[in-house]
């Protein structure tokens, strides 16, 4: 008989205002005879809806039922053979709008915690099997990545795994792409969680190289001429920040989200002890209303900040973010002002910002993407004080790679152009991720770094015949 | 990681080290740089490449030991790692074409002048140079730039050495005294490259300055490094660091640049590597 309870077993979390001083993880995660009650409330459905609301098919009502029976390490086994970084995935994929959107228990209650297991099966694994991964028998093929974030490195793993002899390039000094200069702490501990899923890629054999931008240090071209790789990903990610184009966002003060949170989560500039220097101020405001401004908010309290805005043009409805980070940074104390539009940034006589500007918002006609537009109320206009503004309106990719290569295209939004099996307009370069789709998500990044990676191994080996 | 093969004093204040990167000595160009951190926990700072070998695989950089990081590595010893050396970073100044440069640096940015000179000179550029400082104890690669310019002119503010005066005086005298220079650039600190632009601009010299400013990652993805030039927003880790000096906003650079003064004098006084105040 399935536990019929409504609700999903409440996640352990951090109190709001204990944490929101802290960068510690927020939830705590399950405990065994959590994760087990939990696990009982999934009914085994035949036709499986959840899964195919999983962009890499998860294997969900299997491993469920394994963690309800207490077999943990088999119920591990099951969601790693279709998705290699499920400690990641549990803490940060959007599970509303994926499997758990589609799971029938939440028709009438809230829908099975099935990111929330995947995480405790993940976890669990990594404190209690400690067992190294076996390398396989290498094939002898050469194939490079370029970028260590979710895309890069689950095509590495899957490659790996099949004997490739994979060599990772990524610019920054510590791989993971957003998992580490993005994602905070609070949400994705690095240590404890991104830095151990790496390092199980290391045993497998591949070899990551940082501290090397490509486009500049090497060409994809000398990959291959020079090099011997049979084949390149990009997995490049959409790293560049959009600033909104409105007078004074060259004041002090002003920061993309990106520069914001790798000051905080790359260089650690909120632990005793790391060089790096951030502005530490009382009233800041974030414009936009994505992940990355629930992130860059949340940060700001965490660094001491009073008062905290989020300043988003649209509705409540249309933010964009995950909704348990809305949720927690609503806990949290950040204020959301929302219909609400910057116009411009205002600066004290030393060029330090003061205050920002904005112009209320109503909501018009449906737009293209559908959701109804918002239109400026004409002489709304008024000042919020702040000493800092952070931009987060969006990003998008890198060009460093497609201007060095030549026969890479990329479409007007500066993505490169990539078939269903990921192979770019070059013969042998095949990309996926956030330099393809533009800004996505975890889980997407890795279903293409997988795609890609079967798409690779027939290229190989049809050349070789 | 990344080891110094090589550790020269120029000056008490300037370090010249050579240190082992064979890709991006084989790659790099004049006017790019690397940024290094010194260890984990170090931040991430930009300097230019001021020389390279590819055959022994090594980049030469020249720095000033300014604030926390700059002093650490400038006690770091010959067969001692960096952590981190990434490169080559920015464009590579455009140096093809010119028939006549006048090349000039101030204090320090005389470092990351001479990748340029050197490269004009080898591309057939008759090339000055002009050399400022403060004063005479302060004077670096006066041998160097021998080798690689056509007239080498040093000044020192206080006259201790070479002409006295500032290199804004000389400049206007070589020009006054009938040199066509097609190409000018001046590399030092802000006012110095802010004065330079104004003697070229009536002439309609074209002049190249190279910008400093803050930087993180160095790849054009945090935008921390924005400087407004002509009225547009540039990234200079990516569209730089060389820029049109007539078009440069310098008023604007010059405050970004003493954003993080006071935090970092506090953290300049506690050095981690010898773990005393210094
Ligand atoms: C703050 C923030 C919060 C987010 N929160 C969530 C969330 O909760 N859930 C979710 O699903 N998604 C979230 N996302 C989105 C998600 O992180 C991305 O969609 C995902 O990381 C994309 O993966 P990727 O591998 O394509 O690119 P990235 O993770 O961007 O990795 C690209 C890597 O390539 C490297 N690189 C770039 N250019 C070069 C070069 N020329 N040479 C070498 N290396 C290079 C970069 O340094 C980087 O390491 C968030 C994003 C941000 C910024
Ligand atoms: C592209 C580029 C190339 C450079 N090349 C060289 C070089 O070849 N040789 C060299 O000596 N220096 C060079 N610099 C400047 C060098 O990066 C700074 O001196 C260094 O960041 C100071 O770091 P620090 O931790 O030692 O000092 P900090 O403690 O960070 O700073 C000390 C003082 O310097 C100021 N400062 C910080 N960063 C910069 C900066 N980027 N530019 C100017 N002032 C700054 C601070 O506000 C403070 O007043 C270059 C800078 C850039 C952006
Ligand atoms: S990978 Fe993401 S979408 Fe798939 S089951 Fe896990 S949490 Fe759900
Ligand atoms: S839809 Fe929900 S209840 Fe049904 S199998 Fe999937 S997780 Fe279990
Ligand atoms: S240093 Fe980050 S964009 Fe230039």
């Amino acid at each position: 008989m399935p536990n019929m309870a409504p609700k999903k077993v409440p996640m352990p979390e951090q109190e709001p205002d204990v944490r929101n001083h802290n960068f510690e993880e927020v939830a705590q995660g399950y405990t065994e005879k959590m994760a087990v009650e939990e696990a009982t409330r999934c009914l085994n459905c035949k036709n499986k809806p959840c899964v195919s609301g999983c962009p890499v098919n998860v294997r969900i009502p299997e491993f469920i039922a394994k963690v309800a029976e207490g077999n943990f390490a088999e119920a591990y086994k099951i969601v790693t053979s279709t998705n290699a970084l499920p400690a990641i995935c549990g803490r940060v994929c959007p599970q509303e709008n994926q499997c758990e959107g589609k799971c029938v228990r939440g028709i009438k209650g809230e829908p099975v915690a099935i990111g929330r297991l995947e995480r405790f099966v993940a976890d669990w694994y990594m404190a209690n099997c400690t067992e190294k991964a076996k390398r396989p028998q290498s094939n002898g093929h050469k194939v490079a990545i370029i970028g260590a974030g979710p895309a890069g490195l689950s095509c590495a793993g899957s490659l790996a795994q099949k004997g490739f002899e994979v060599t990772i390039f990524e610019a920054f000094h510590t791989a993971g792409g957003v998992l580490v200069y993005g994602i905070p702490e609070f949400r994705l501990p690095k240590e404890k969680v991104v830095a151990k899923e790496i390092e199980k890629l290391k045993e497998l054999g591949v070899n990551i190289m940082t501290d090397m931008v490509m486009g500049k240090v090497l060409s994809i071209d000398e990959l291959f001429d020079e090099m011997g790789f049979e084949a390149v990903f990009v997995g490049t990610g959409a790293g560049l920040p959009n600033f909104m184009k409105i007078p004074g966002e060259d004041l002090l003060g002003v920061y993309s989200a990106n520069e914001y949170l790798t000051r905080i989560n790359l260089m650690k500039a909120y632990q005793e002890g790391y060089d790096t220097p951030i502005s530490h101020c009382d009233d800041i405001a974030v414009v936009g209303g994505g992940n990355v401004a629930m992130d860059a908010a949340r940060c700001a309290k965490r660094m001491g900040a009073k008062n905290v805005y989020i300043v988003y043009r649209r509705s409540m409805d249309e933010l964009p973010a995950r909704a348990e980070e809305v949720h927690h940074a609503m806990e949290e104390g950040i204020e959301f002002r929302l219909l609400t539009n910057p116009v411009q940034i205002l600066g004290d006589e030393n060029g330090v910002v003061r205050a920002i500007e904005c112009v209320k918002m109503e909501l018009g006609e449906p737009d293209a993407s559908g959701r109804r537009r918002p239109v400026p109320v004409e002489g709304s206009n008024f000042e919020i004080p702040v000493e800092s503004v952070i931009m987060s309106i969006g990003t998008s990719p890198n060009p460093l790679i497609r201007s060095t290569t030549p026969g890479l295209e990329a479409n007007r939004h500066g993505c490169l152009v990539a078939d269903d099996h990921a192979a770019t307009t070059r013969e042998g370069v095949f990309a996926g991720g956030d330099a393809v789709t533009g800004a996505a998500t975890v889980i997407l990044a890795m279903g293409a770094g997988k795609t890609a990676a079967e798409s690779i191994e027939q290229y190989i080996l049809s050349k070789q015949n | 990681m990344f080891q110094i093969v090589k550790k020269e004093q120029l000056n008490s204040a300037v370090t010249r080290m050579e240190v082992e990167a064979p890709f991006i000595a084989k790659k790099a160009k004049a006017g790019q740089f690397i940024i290094f951190r010194i260890d984990s926990h170090g931040e991430r700072v930009p300097l230019t490449i001021a020389d390279t070998d590819a055959q022994r695989g090594t980049v030469t950089i020249i720095f000033q030991a300014v604030g926390r990081s700059t002093k650490m590595l400038a006690q770091m010893n010959e067969g001692d790692f960096l952590a981190d050396f990434v490169g080559p970073l920015g464009k590579a100044t455009e140096l093809e074409g010119y028939k006549r440069a006048c090349v000039i640096g101030g204090g320090v940015g005389n470092a990351i002048a001479y990748p340029s000179a050197k490269a004009l000179y080898n591309m057939d550029c008759e090339v000055d140079v002009i050399a400022g400082f403060r004063s005479k104890d302060i004077v670096i690669l006066e041998d160097d730039f021998k080798k690689v310019c056509n007239h080498l002119y040093i000044t020192t503010d206080d006259g201790t050495y070479g002409e006295k005066g500032f290199v804004t005086n000389k400049l206007q005298e070589l020009i006054d005294a009938g040199n066509q220079y097609d190409l000018v650039i001046a590399i030092g600190p802000i006012p110095m490259m802010k004065f330079v632009s104004k003697v070229t601009e009536p002439y309609g010299i074209k002049t190249l300055v190279s910008l400093n400013p803050i930087m993180i990652d160095g790849t054009g993805m945090c935008g921390g490094c924005r400087v407004s030039v002509g009225g547009e927003i540039k990234f200079a880790c990516v569209d730089g660091p060389d820029f049109d000096g007539h078009l440069v906003d310098y008023d604007e650079l010059m405050k970004r640049n003493t954003f993080y003064k006071e935090q970092e004098r506090h953290d300049a006084e506690h050095c981690r590597l010898l773990n005393q105040t210094v």
